[in-house]
């Protein structure tokens, strides 16, 4: 605080409302001037202070690549995993110890690439997991390659005559898994995407939100798209507010129109209920409800 | 401390290995384990997934074996004991996560039923070829502890034990059967819970501020934590320091893996686990392990009736390997004979060991059944002329 | 009197100018001055438009800005 520089009178007990949910003394941040993670965690932050969640209570699982070192910064129990592998990572950790949140943090490339086959199955078995994903449209921590949501005509490092595959349209194929909340939103929709996490926090289950955000160092500049402020200047030009649209027609494109908002709210049993009752079901009172903590375990929580 | 009841089976059974081994990881207090389908491994996780929704756990069949193999770790961030089984194939993806939790310290237990490979090989026969991607087959520098038991009652026994060393390591353990061993039926006597000892996860007494995930306390591994419970610690797969913060400086580097290293050294001799028989007057040994160590077992026996002074060592703690005991024996003894269901693998840490001071023969097998004993009983008879 | 204020960590700050664009009253310009890493931070340049609103807060991907409003 003592850096602020301001011709306005601030309070003394002023304080960033963020720093108390960041690993203050890791900072500055490794991400790039323009990059739009650190307003999605702003947003995180603010769903995690109106819902009053207890920070001791929330787990927060990375995969690796820019958006995989949002849990190296968050003040709370936070796991930095293998590419690809935090929703399996998350599924390990919520089955062991239900009351925690997990929160599942990471991008495009990690979760639909590498990690697609666990980011299905987790919404089939609608896992009660928090999925974020910051989806910046490419490959970043290893330089610019293309990812499955990579827009077509896009050019990336490895796709430097432009990118011909079809690409992924996340909301459509996490509704298909069996999601049980699915929303997409920008980091422009700052708001929006606040009280969409405060809703996730809330609802049992999958649930999954898509938020586009600029990568101004290898998205933007090879495909001659400008700064990260004229990637937001784009996403709050061409977005459209739509909830309930059909997410088969939300797919993206390079530079189209964006639909957003929250696509999918629906009520399924998540994969604890539905273990317990089929459980009930055939074993009755020989059923023994979970008791994972390993000895000595109530030592510690008693701290 | 020990066993609690609820997962013992206390009694006498006749169980196969895979089975027993099942049996082992409930009496070890494992309360979850994630797998996924592969021969001649699943009857491990097939009766776990039976047993535990009465003991009080779960089970989960992953996607595949690299979920599995990564579930079992955030069972154990949050607080349980935790393992997944597989075999060649899933073995060989599973090395991803074998890696990341020798770097993050996680303690789990892998249980591999070798099959023969390479690839898809074969899938309901036997091999022990998988014992250096055991302990090689992750990238970087690190260490793990590997056990071969050679019957159910082992398979049973070793479980316990394979648990207990990875909490007090803090590293994952390599349960390493072999489809014979696996699919063998035999005597298993499950003794009273509290006549089994378990070793409690080492929990950190410290109060959360003055916690470090990675501070190196006792025998320089650190204490455990578990999600929830207030310290709002970080773990991760990139070099860390003792904050867990990663840190990719050359010394920082340094420190860490050297220590995933020689955290284990008290494993490597003295509290090695071994069999041996013979060993006073003998000038050929032979060191083997699992089934093949039941095969050379016959061969030591007609060696003995000719006249020859055989020795056995039979490794049942494979890694870290026993090095200084099979070198102190090779200034004794003229040959050490290693037969193995391999192309030759072990042999060359006896070659290691023995380094020139005594000859080393390797009695190889390509997999897909076990050696003739005549096989052994040559190379031993071959030794010892030599 | 503005109802509210920001205030700026100018060494935190990488000039992406997003605090700027979308502060809905136009409180905020960028300086032309440098910070030690050669970012031009945000100046505050109408203060008594400020509502304290902290949606410079919300997009500030460096957590070097926020928002309040004066306690009264």
């Amino acid at each position: 605080m003592s850096e602020m520089e301001c011709v306005m009178e601030i309070p003394e007990d002023a304080f960033n409302p963020v720093e108390p949910f960041l690993r203050m003394d890791r900072m500055p941040h490794i991400w790039c001037a323009g990059c739009g993670i650190g307003t999605t965690v702003n947003c995180f932050v603010r769903a995690l202070l109106n819902s009053k969640a207890d920070l001791d209570k929330v787990a927060i699982v990375s995969g690796i690549g820019c958006t995989g070192r949002v849990a190296g910064y968050a003040q709370m129990d936070s796991f930095h995993t293998t590419h690809g592998r935090a929703i399996p990572f998350a599924t390990g950790l919520k089955l062991a110890n239900p009351e925690l949140q997990v929160v599942v943090y990471s991008g495009d490339g990690d979760l639909f690439a590498i990690g697609g086959n666990h980011f299905i199955h987790a919404a089939r078995r609608n896992m009660d997991l928090k999925v974020i994903c910051v989806n910046n449209m490419i490959y970043a921590m290893t330089g610019g390659q293309s990812a499955p949501t990579t827009p077509g005509h896009a050019t990336t490092s490895t796709a430097p005559y432009g990118v011909f595959e079809p690409a992924f349209n996340l909301v459509s194929l996490a509704e298909a898994a069996g999601a049980s909340y699915v929303a997409r939103w920008t980091t422009y929709h700052v708001m929006q995407l606040a009280r969409s996490m405060e809703e996730i926090f809330k609802k049992k289950g999958f649930c999954f939100i898509e938020v586009l955000s600029p990568c101004p160092t290898l998205y933007q500049r090879r495909n001659k798209m400008g700064d990260g402020l004229e990637a937001m200047k784009y996403y709050k030009k061409a977005s459209k507010i739509r909830h309930g649209a059909p997410t088969s027609e939300c797919a993206l494109t390079k530079d189209g129109e964006i639909v957003v908002g929250k696509f999918v709210d629906r009520d399924r049993p998540d994969y604890l209920e539905l273990l317990r009752s089929q459980m009930v079901e055939s074993l009755g009172e020989r059923y023994a409800e979970p008791e994972m903590a390993c000895e000595d375990a109530e030592v510690t929580c008693s701290l | 401390m020990h066993a609690d009841p609820k997962g013992v089976l206390t009694g006498v059974h006749f169980l196969d290995g895979d089975h027993a081994c099942c049996e082992g990881t409930l009496a070890a207090g494992a309360r979850f384990s994630a797998g996924y389908p592969i021969t001649p491994s699943t009857e491990v996780v097939e009766r776990f997934a039976s047993r535990i929704p009465t003991v009080g756990g779960i089970f989960i069949q992953m996607e595949d074996e690299l979920a599995a193999s990564i579930a079992i770790q955030g069972a154990v961030w949050g607080g349980a004991k935790a393992f997944t089984v597989t075999s060649g194939p899933g073995y060989s993806l599973m090395m991803e996560h074998i890696g990341y939790a020798a770097m993050t310290e996680t303690p789990c237990v892998f249980v591999n039923v070798q099959r023969g490979g390479p690839s898809t090989g074969l899938p309901t026969l036997p091999a022990q070829a998988d014992m250096m991607q055991a302990r090689w087959g992750s990238h970087g520098d690190y260490g793990i502890v590997a056990l071969c038991p050679s019957s159910p009652q082992e398979c049973f026994d070793l479980t316990i034990e394979a648990f207990n060393l990875s909490e007090e390591f803090r590293v994952p353990v390599m349960m390493m059967l072999d489809e014979c061993v696996g699919h063998m039926t035999e005597k298993v006597v499950i003794p009273k819970a509290e006549e089994i000892e378990i070793t409690p996860r080492r929990f950190t007494k410290e109060p959360p501020e003055k916690f470090h995930v990675y501070e190196p306390k006792e025998n320089q591994v650190p204490e455990m934590v578990q999600a929830g419970a207030g310290y709002r610690f970080h773990i991760t797969g990139l070099t860390h320091d003792e904050r867990g913060y990663p840190n990719m400086n050359i010394d920082a580097q340094d420190r860490l893996v050297r220590r995933l290293q020689d955290k284990l050294k008290p494993l490597a001799n003295g509290r090695g686990l071994c069999e041996t028989e013979n060993l006073e007057d003998a000038e050929v040994v032979v060191v083997s392990y699992g089934i093949t160590a039941r095969v050379a077992q016959r061969a030591l026996q007609l060696a003995r009736r000719r006249g020859i002074r055989a020795g056995k060592f039979r490794l049942i703690t494979a890694w870290p390997f026993p090095l200084e005991r099979i070198r102190e024996l090779a200034g004794r003894v003229k040959a050490f004979v290693v037969p193995e269901l391999n192309l030759g693998q072990m042999v060359y840490e006896v070659e290691r060991a023995a380094a020139g001071q005594a000859a080393v023969l390797s009695v190889t097998h390509a997999g897909g059944g076990v050696h003739d004993p005549e096989a052994i009983l040559n190379a031993i008879v071959e030794a010892a002329r030599l | 009197m503005a109802k509210g204020y920001v205030a700026i960590t100018v060494e935190r700050c990488k000039g992406c100018a997003f605090c700027v664009e979308f502060c809905p009253t136009k409180v905020l310009a960028l300086s032309s001055a440098f910070n030690s890493k050669g970012y031009h931070p945000p100046n505050v340049v109408a203060p008594e438009k400020c509502s304290g609103c902290d949606l410079c807060g919300m997009y500030c991907p460096d957590f070097a800005i926020f928002g309040a409003r004066y306690a009264r």
